[in-house]
Order: C-alpha cells, then sequence, then structure tokens
C-alpha cells in the first residue's frame, strides 16, 4: 500500500514537474516575429473552413505565396458559424492588419459593415466574389466565371457522345448563373459547330455542401443519358464527381483543378485562381496603386486568372487546341459570353 | 493545506480541478506540438478579455450556450438527457424568424412577440419529445437527436422557400427592425449614429462594433430562476422526484409521465428561448443554410456538464466556455496555433468534470499525507 501510494506521489509530481518544465520552454522567445517594415494581411473564412477544398483554402494559399514570396506577415481567421462574421473581421483589424480579406459573398454584408464603421482605421478591405457596398475602404473581387464556364462547356459539347450533358448549380443566385448560362452558352456554340442538337439538363441542388444532393442530382443525370456533367456547386459538387466515377461518366470542376479528386472521370476544370488574384492585387491595394470602393472584375483577358487545367489526356488533342482557340476568341472579344438568361437570348438571336 | 483541503471538499471543486487539468493537459500539447504554453494562454486571455469589446462579446457569445446549458441541466437534474437542445435550439430560431419577418408590429408588441414565438416553437418540440417517452416509452436520447435533424432541414427548407429566402444569399430574410434587442439598434446604424460613435473610440467599441444586446440578463435571471423552480417549489420537487426514483414518486401519487412532458416542455422553452434571442439580439438576424449542426445545443451540453448539471453554476461555466472559444481565435490569429487546441482543452475539461469523486479524493490524499507528515 505504502509502496502504490508512494508511486502514485512521484508520478503526480512527475507529471506536474514536466508540465511546469514544458511550460516553461520556448517561452523566451516572445514575438519575434514582429517584423519592423513587413506588411501584415489578414483573411477571415466563411464557415466553410481553412480546409475546404476550394475558395478558402485558395485564397489561403495566395496569401502564404505573399508570406514566402515577398515576406509579408498573414494570418487567417476561421469563421464557426454565421454570427461570427462580424466580430471576426473586427478582430482581424486589431493587431495591425493594413488589408482585411473576406472571403465568399456570404461575408458581403458583415463586410460591408465592418467598412462602414471604420472609415478613420488605416486599413482596407476586401471581399471574394460580392459586389462592395460603396464604402471608399472595400474592394471587391469578381471573376467573369461565364468566360471559363464556356470553354468548358464548349469542350463538354465536342466531347458528349449522348448529345445530353449537364450542369447542377449550387444555391440559385446570380453568381452561379453566371456559370450556367456561360456554359449552355458554350455547350451551344459546339453544337453550331458540329451542326446538331445538343440537350443541357440544368439543375439546382440549393445548397454548396450537400455532397449527397448532388451526388443523386447528377445519378439521375447520368440514367437519363447524359455523359458530362458540369458543376458550380462547392461541396454539392464532390458528389457530382463521384456519381461521374460510380457510372464511368465524366465530370467537370470547378474553381480548382478538381482531376485529383477522380483522375479518371474528370474531363477538365473551369479554373478561377483566387490565389493569383489576391497575391496581384493585395500589394496593389495596400500601395494605393488600385484605389479602393471599386470592384475589380477578372476576366479571361486580365491573364492568368481563369482557364482549363493544362492536363487534357481525356479529350482529344484537336479539341483542346480549339478551346484554346476559343479562349483566344473571347479574349478578343470575338465572342462575348451570356452571364444570364437574358443575356444568353440575345446570344442566340444572334445566332 | 486545512484550507485546500476544506476547498476540495466542496461541490464546485471538482470543476475548478477540471479546468486546471485542462490547461495542463493543453500546455503539455501545445509543448509537443512546438508551441509555447505560456505564450499561447497570454495570448488566449487577451484574446477574451482584452479589450471591453472583447469582454462584450464573450458576453454575447455566453448568452445562447448559458440558456441551452441551462436548460440540459433543468432536464438532467429531473432525470432525462436532453441531447436535442441543438433541435430546439434551431426551432427557436426558424420560428422567431418567421414570425419576425412576418409581423412588424411596434417594438414593445414586436420583441416579445419573436421572442416568446421562438420559446413556444422549443417548447412544443420539448414536449414532444417528453410525450413521447411518457406516452410509448421511447428513449428521449433516440427521439431528440432525430428531432435535431429534422429540425436541421427543417431549417433549410425555410431559408429555400419562396417566401423567406433572401435573394442571391444563402440565408432567410432578417427580422424586422422592430424585432432587434440591440441597445439603440436603428440608431446606430444610421449616419449620423455612426459620425457620432466613430468620434467616441470607446463607445463604438461596445455599442457599434458588437451586438450588444440584453439578451445575457434575461438568460442570467432564467437560470436563477429555473435553480429557484427546482430547489423551492412544489413543481420543482415533484420534477425532481421523478427524477431520483420513478417508482417512489409514482407511489407518492405525483403524475409521473405528466412530469416527464412539462420538463421537457421547460426545457424545450429555454433551448427555444435561446434560438430566439439569438435571432433578435445578433446578426445576421435571421436563419442560414446549415450544413451542420452549429453546436450551440451542444455546446449547451458541456456548459451544463462543467457546471455539473446546476443551473446557475451554468452562469461562469458559460462564460468560461465562450472566453475559450471566443480567445482561441485570437490564438490562431496571432501564433498560428490551430483553434482545435480549445477544442482539446474544452474535451478534457468535460472528461474530468465527469469524474466527480475526484476533488473530494485529493481532498483525503492531502489529509493523510498531513497527518504522516505530523507523525513523522
Amino acid at each position: 500500500m505504502e509502496k502504490g501510494e508512494m508511486s502514485r506521489r512521484s508520478f503526480l509530481s512527475a507529471v506536474a514537474w514536466s508540465a511546469l518544465a514544458l511550460a516553461g520552454c520556448g517561452s523566451m522567445q516572445g514575438d519575434e516575429g514582429a517584423g519592423e517594415a513587413a506588411h501584415r494581411v489578414e483573411m477571415v473564412t466563411n464557415v466553410g473552413g481553412i480546409n475546404d477544398q476550394g475558395f478558402c483554402q485558395l485564397s489561403w494559399a495566395g496569401l502564404q505565396r505573399l508570406r514566402d514570396e515577398q515576406g509579408y506577415e498573414v494570418s487567417y481567421i476561421e469563421s464557426k458559424q454565421d454570427s461570427d462574421y462580424a466580430s471576426n473581421l473586427d478582430k482581424a483589424i486589431d493587431y495591425g492588419a493594413e488589408f482585411v480579406w473576406a472571403i465568399g459573398f456570404a461575408m458581403s454584408d458583415a463586410v460591408a459593415f465592418t467598412a462602414k464603421i471604420n472609415p478613420d482605421v488605416n486599413v482596407g478591405f476586401g471581399i471574394v466574389d460580392a459586389n462592395t457596398s460603396g464604402a471608399p475602404n472595400l474592394t471587391g473581387v469578381l471573376f467573369a466565371a461565364q468566360e471559363p464556364s464556356f470553354v468548358v462547356g464548349y469542350i463538354a459539347g465536342r466531347c458528349t457522345k449522348t448529345n445530353r450533358v449537364g450542369f447542377v448549380g449550387g444555391i440559385s443566385s446570380d453568381n452561379i448563373y453566371a456559370f450556367e448560362y456561360g456554359y449552355v452558352a458554350g455547350v451551344t456554340y459546339a453544337a453550331r459547330e458540329l451542326g446538331h442538337e445538343i440537350t443541357v439538363d440544368r439543375q439546382y441542388a440549393e445548397s454548396f455542401t450537400d455532397s449527397a444532393k448532388g451526388k443523386s442530382i447528377a445519378q439521375k443525370m447520368f440514367v437519363a443519358g447524359a455523359d458530362i456533367v458540369y458543376h458550380a456547386a462547392g461541396g454539392t459538387g464532390v458528389g457530382v464527381i463521384e456519381a461521374a466515377q460510380e457510372t464511368d461518366n465524366f465530370a467537370i470542376g470547378v474553381d480548382l483543378d478538381q482531376s485529383y479528386l477522380a483522375p479518371n472521370n474528370v474531363l477538365t476544370s473551369a479554373i478561377k485562381r483566387v490565389d493569383q488574384a489576391l497575391v496581384d492585387l493585395t500589394p496593389k491595394l495596400i500601395s494605393g496603386e488600385l484605389a479602393g470602393g471599386t470592384d475589380v472584375i477578372l476576366t479571361l483577358a486580365d491573364g492568368e486568372y481563369m482557364g482549363i487545367p493544362q492536363n487534357h489526356e481525356h479529350m482529344p488533342e484537336e479539341v483542346y487546341q480549339d478551346a484554346l482557340a476559343v479562349i483566344e476568341k473571347i479574349r478578343t472579344g470575338e465572342i462575348v459570353v451570356p452571364a444570364n438568361e437574358a443575356e444568353y437570348e440575345t446570344y442566340l438571336a444572334q445566332g | 493545506m486545512s484550507a485546500v483541503i476544506r476547498f476540495m471538499r466542496r461541490p464546485f471543486a471538482n470543476a475548478v480541478v477540471a479546468i486546471i487539468l485542462g490547461f495542463v493537459v493543453a500546455a503539455v500539447i501545445l509543448a509537443l506540438a512546438g508551441f509555447d504554453p505560456l505564450a499561447t494562454f497570454a495570448t488566449l486571455f487577451q484574446g477574451a478579455l482584452g479589450k471591453p469589446k472583447y469582454i462584450t462579446n464573450v458576453i454575447i457569445k455566453a448568452t445562447p450556450i448559458l440558456l441551452t446549458g441551462v436548460g440540459v441541466a433543468f432536464a438532467f437534474q429531473t432525470g432525462l438527457f436532453n441531447i436535442g437542445a441543438e433541435g430546439q435550439y434551431i426551432l427557436g430560431t426558424v420560428v422567431a424568424t418567421i414570425v419576425g419577418v412576418t409581423f412588424n408590429f411596434p417594438a414593445p408588441i414586436q420583441v416579445p412577440l419573436v421572442i416568446l414565438s421562438g420559446m413556444l416553437g422549443g417548447a412544443l418540440l420539448g414536449a414532444f419529445i417528453g410525450f413521447l417517452k411518457a406516452r410509448f416509452g421511447i428513449h428521449e436520447v433516440i427521439t431528440s437527436i432525430m428531432c435535431n435533424w429534422i429540425m436541421l432541414y427543417l431549417c433549410n427548407f425555410v431559408v429555400g422557400s419562396d417566401a423567406f429566402h433572401k435573394p442571391n444569399s444563402n440565408t432567410a430574410l432578417p427580422i424586422n427592425v422592430s424585432g432587434y434587442t440591440m441597445v439603440l439598434p436603428e440608431w446606430k446604424v444610421s449616419d449620423e449614429g455612426i459620425a457620432y460613435l466613430v468620434a467616441r473610440p470607446w463607445l463604438r467599441d461596445i455599442l457599434l462594433k458588437t451586438d450588444f444586446n440584453l439578451g445575457f440578463v434575461i438568460a442570467i435571471a432564467v437560470a436563477i430562476l429555473m435553480g429557484v423552480l427546482l430547489s423551492r417549489t412544489k413543481l420543482g420537487y415533484e420534477l425532481r422526484a421523478v427524477g431520483l426514483n420513478k417508482d417512489a414518486a409514482r407511489f407518492a401519487g405525483i403524475g409521473v409521465e405528466r412530469s416527464v412532458v412539462t420538463c421537457m416542455l421547460i426545457s424545450g422553452a429555454i433551448c427555444g428561448l435561446a434560438g430566439a434571442l439569438n435571432i433578435t439580439g445578433i446578426s445576421p438576424h435571421t436563419i442560414t443554410l446549415l450544413s451542420v449542426q452549429e453546436g450551440y445545443g451542444f455546446n449547451g451540453l458541456s456548459v451544463a456538464f462543467i457546471a455539473g448539471c446546476s443551473t446557475v453554476g451554468c452562469i461562469p461555466a458559460s462564460f468560461l466556455f465562450s472566453g475559450l472559444i471566443y480567445g482561441g481565435m485570437t490564438v490562431q490569429q496571432m501564433l498560428g496555433v490551430p483553434s482545435e487546441i480549445i477544442s482539446i482543452m474544452i474535451g478534457t475539461i468535460v472528461f474530468f468534470t465527469a469524474l466527480p469523486a475526484m476533488a473530494p479524493k485529493i481532498a483525503d490524499w492531502l489529509e493523510r499525507r498531513r497527518l504522516t507528515t505530523k507523525e513523522a
């Protein structure tokens, strides 16, 4: 008994001492990280979090590049609930940040309000994927998503063997309509080139996170005879790619090259390089070269912000080359891509 | 030493020991991961209490989990495990949003209407779960977990419905401004209000930069009221008697079935109140498409357990919990420490509070040790 008591006591004190020792080590470091001249940039994620396989992850990759290549100080705050947006944005400016990025259109109200109540603080705000509210210290970054969608629509039209393709959208909204109508117009463009009809099945999952729903919608499309389905649905789209894999058809990815999710079943992807946009825009916004209060709309003509991946093993070389030619035509303005239903009607009428 | 021993025999000593152990475990993990524990904890406290607006935010974020915690603790004291706090919270937000969007009365009518309707939503769901238990003997844990998911999808259905969907967003329409419970909700966001507050940074920090609202007063009142109800009234006595021994209670002439329904009704009402106060009190004043449960109910479970299922004990427990979560964001922001470390800490604290005999054991050990030293 006595012995057991002793060993337990010595164990407890060992734990206590080691905790203290560990607590002591490294406490001398202090905040040596606070470099004098380094610009500090913060980002606040939406509830998708930093590892969302999409927007937030790409944005963070962009900020990390700013850190590694240009010596910026960067950090992020993850939002767990919608009610965190305003308080996290507020916290982001408390530690000397010169610029704060809000990622995703869900944060547009919160970031507009934060910008409005901080006119005197020397910090700029930016929001990815949403319009600005007119506050002079807020910049919106938008992607002309209809343009790469047109390109992948063209590829889908050229590659379909059943003359039937599909589109799965996230939540019905102007943002996603741009993907939809760009894609449909691209399919139409290919159909006219080939001289026959191609049907496009379209459906919205009304969710950016419900991959099970994305999967069942895509399965239904594949059963109905479509052989290529494009998604603009965030996490919901992961289900679309799964369905393509299980039925051995093709999916088209979005935002980043999603072929890593199913190497044999992702035909191509409509890429939006948020990371590149943040790397290029942040220094300009901080230095004042680019004034706040406006929307920056990035198009194919603006450089390498959007496009399709180079990897094209699942399509004929000829189709890939033609797709690059289509990109060129969009860049020069020969093709004007519709971003909503009204513009699509005009596009059709122009023949 | 004898003071320490006496302290260890107090009922809340267990929680204090558990919290200390939580910090110790977190320190060890932080050190193993190559972070400095002392700097991390310093940043944690700074991020939670460093500025008046941080304290305000901690209070704001403590309010809903204080209420769900009280709801869970109340049910627990009467022998029911209300793991459905999450669902009742969600229904509270959904009903409050529907009512707050549909009606637009002046604030003195609108605010109580929105809050009471949210409460009613939670209460009915709770009573339904209680009814299933009382009438058919279906265990409340099973039904309430199912209801959590049903409520999540009900919420998504309402957000997506034509009547309530806010175009080009993933939320429903926000409730009418007359239902807001913040301090001076309209004035502070008006142009003159902003101009006035921007010139007074201290006031701006609290009023404009946070959703400073009166919910926590209600929450604390509810916590105290429920403590009184349980310990000082006939109803509370009956409810506790059913919880302690159902058969003895029945023998004593207490309606066990009715008691189960009543208990779940009250517990659900408190959780629904948490939801309604979040809608009226904090932005975005509406419900959002949920992909996962947001955790207000489950965090309430943790709060109740840290508090040893005392409703009044939930008050400090909820402040601790919300301080850890809110301060944890600063830890991530400033030091790059993953905010999951906070989850580990909370998990550890809950784990050790689940060992109720711990503090008395420590007291015994200290006493024995003192006696042996004396003998020697």
